[in-house]
């Protein structure tokens, strides 16, 4: 099944660089723009507190969320409507193969951008905020971002699968999916404001200390164990009959 | 008889109260053209569905290229190749890396791929628009491509469903000669829906009609038209009202007229014209020249289509 994903994930790459027509269009809209953005600009105006500061790693666990969902609806919706779907499903490729594919080709992206403008990120503030010290991420967040920002790019694909699965038009996916990332996001925002103090003070001190890691661990946990049912529900959602009928 | 590619045993589908086929019986022979011809919205795209393992029936059962089509789709899928309503192309690439893609996906080694491409697009005159963009192409264009990704791994079925629909004349008798070509070089079992009857007659080796997803009709071109509505046409002289009128009486004939002194007579299926003849001769007409033609194909499916109505 791994070259069957492969070919997929060639096939989504080539899809999403030259969605503006032209290979360079696509190369620069979709991954030199926000590179340049999330690796040299952001942190060029961020200066050092870009590494220091304790929201950092929230910060890239967020964004591959939206690189991920600008992307993702355009899966099956995309394919739906540019008349595309049934041909793939008539090919030799299984469920899984396509599916995984498509899941495979966003978390791809959304991950490798955001280690791709880590990095950059890194170069930068050292090359202009650095003043002979390297400033450089403590090894635990550098591992937190990088398991955490894996984990959203894989939330954000299977969600986006799911609702690409279900919409009628890449529109249509892209609204479901912006509402439920805001209301996540809103919900996660309000939901900590509106906690009692004294909750407030004893998930500060979750997030503190040596209570960091056990923290983290359990997060990475709680979001491993919800990419893995979301991509149960896109497996059982993946119907070629439906999906044809729809 | 070699064991046939595709064999249907009351292959029916219900899409909620309405029924797009019902109890299809048919057997497909290897390397024919078969020919399935129905009017639109008669059942013949979802039943190409349920022959690729794309949709379940809801009842009876088929087996394409000896696998069982509810349970073994896969291998099915594997073996064949389809252009189904749409021709699908990616529009953001471009000739060659549409049927690259495909290619891939039946994991053609790379030195394999690069010339089954090219034999493909130069048999359908693409190779020097092999790096264009497909998205201006011409729907004929188009259709070209997309019968060449049909083919592209040598697949021992093909489903064509309507392929040369909304093409220009043109454009539909190159792709229909092309098409022709290919499967007989190929050898290729070609299993064809279509609304064209002359595509049909010049294509298929055997042809099922269907309406409404009825079977109601199945056979080589000429024996259908064999069990259409014939003609004869009649010279001499003496064709007088009565005698007319003993000729229309007949049960065999459907119609009986008298155009530019000759009698033309069209005689309802499997009717013999030689009876009619005598009756003739005994009325005292006298006969000259006796000539019988054979309905078309169009004929014998308007009929069909006809006599479903009634």
């Amino acid at each position: 099944m791994i070259p069957d994903i492969l070919t997929m994930l060639w096939k989504e790459w080539n899809e999403i660089f030259l969605q503006r027509g032209t290979l360079r269009g696509g190369v620069l809209s979709s991954l030199v723009i926000p590179i340049l953005l999330l690796g040299v600009f952001l942190p060029w105006q961020g200066g050092p507190a870009w590494v220091t500061s304790a929201a950092v790693p929230v910060t890239w666990m967020w964004l591959p969320l939206f690189l991920v969902a600008t992307m993702i609806s355009d899966s099956f919706a995309g394919e739906r409507e540019r008349k595309t779907l049934e041909a793939l499903l008539a090919s030799r490729l299984s469920d899984r193969a396509i599916l995984f594919g498509k899941i495979a080709s966003a978390v791809t992206y959304g991950w490798g951008l955001t280690l791709a403008s880590l990095a950059l990120g890194l170069v930068t503030v050292n090359l202009l905020h650095g003043r002979g010290r390297l400033l450089m991420y403590p090894a635990n967040t550098a591992a937190l971002i990088v398991a955490m920002s894996l984990l959203g790019s894989a939330l954000a694909a299977s969600a986006g699968v799911l609702v690409s699965l279900r919409a009628a038009t890449v529109r249509q996916a892209q609204q479901t999916l912006s509402i439920a990332l805001l209301v996540v996001f809103f919900g996660l925002m309000f939901g900590v404001r509106a906690l009692p103090a004294e909750w407030k003070v004893r998930l500060a001190e979750e997030f503190a200390g040596s209570n960091l890691v056990r923290t983290e661990v359990i997060a990475g946990a709680v979001l491993a164990l919800l990419d893995a049912a979301l991509v149960r529900a896109a497996m059982a959602r993946f119907q070629r009959a439906r999906l044809i009928l729809d | 008889m070699p064991d046939p590619v595709i064999r249907t045993q009351g292959l029916t589908r219900d899409f909620k109260q309405v029924r797009a086929v019902d109890d299809l019986d048919i057997e497909v022979a290897p390397g024919t053209v078969f020919g399935f011809l129905g009017p639109n919205g008669s059942g013949k795209t979802t039943t190409i569905r349920m022959l690729l393992g794309l949709l379940e029936p809801t009842r009876g059962r088929a087996q394409v290229l000896g696998f069982d089509t509810r349970t073994q789709s896969g291998e099915i899928r594997q073996r064949s190749g389809a252009l189904l309503e749409h021709p699908g192309l990616y529009e953001r690439f471009s000739a060659e890396d549409n049927l690259g893609f495909f290619a891939r996906i039946w994991r053609l080694p790379a030195a394999e791929r690069r010339a089954r491409i090219r034999e493909l697009l130069e048999h359908f005159g693409l190779w020097e628009r092999r790096k264009e963009n497909t998205a201006k192409w011409s729907r004929g264009m188009k259709q070209k491509l997309a019968v060449a990704r049909a083919l592209l791994h040598h697949p021992t079925l093909i489903f064509l469903d309507e392929p040369t629909a909304g093409l220009d004349p043109v454009a539909a008798t190159a792709l229909r000669d092309e098409l022709a070509t290919l499967a007989a070089r190929e050898g290729v079992t070609v299993f064809l829906t279509t609304h064209n009857l002359s595509e049909a007659e010049r294509l298929c080796g055997r042809v099922a009609v269907i309406r409404e997803g009825k079977l109601l009709a199945v056979g080589h071109p000429d024996e259908l038209r064999a069990t259409g509505a014939q003609k004869a046409e009649i010279s001499g002289g003496g064709f007088t009202e009565e005698v007319l009128a003993r000729l229309r009486a007949r049960p065999e004939v459907a119609a009986a007229q008298l155009e530019n002194g000759k009698l033309s007579i069209e005689l309802r299926s499997h009717a013999q014209l030689a009876p009619l003849v005598s009756l003739l001769v005994t009325a005292g007409a006298q006969i000259e020249e006796v000539r019988k033609g054979k309905a078309s194909l169009e004929e014998v499916f308007l009929t069909l289509m006809e006599e479903e109505v009634e």
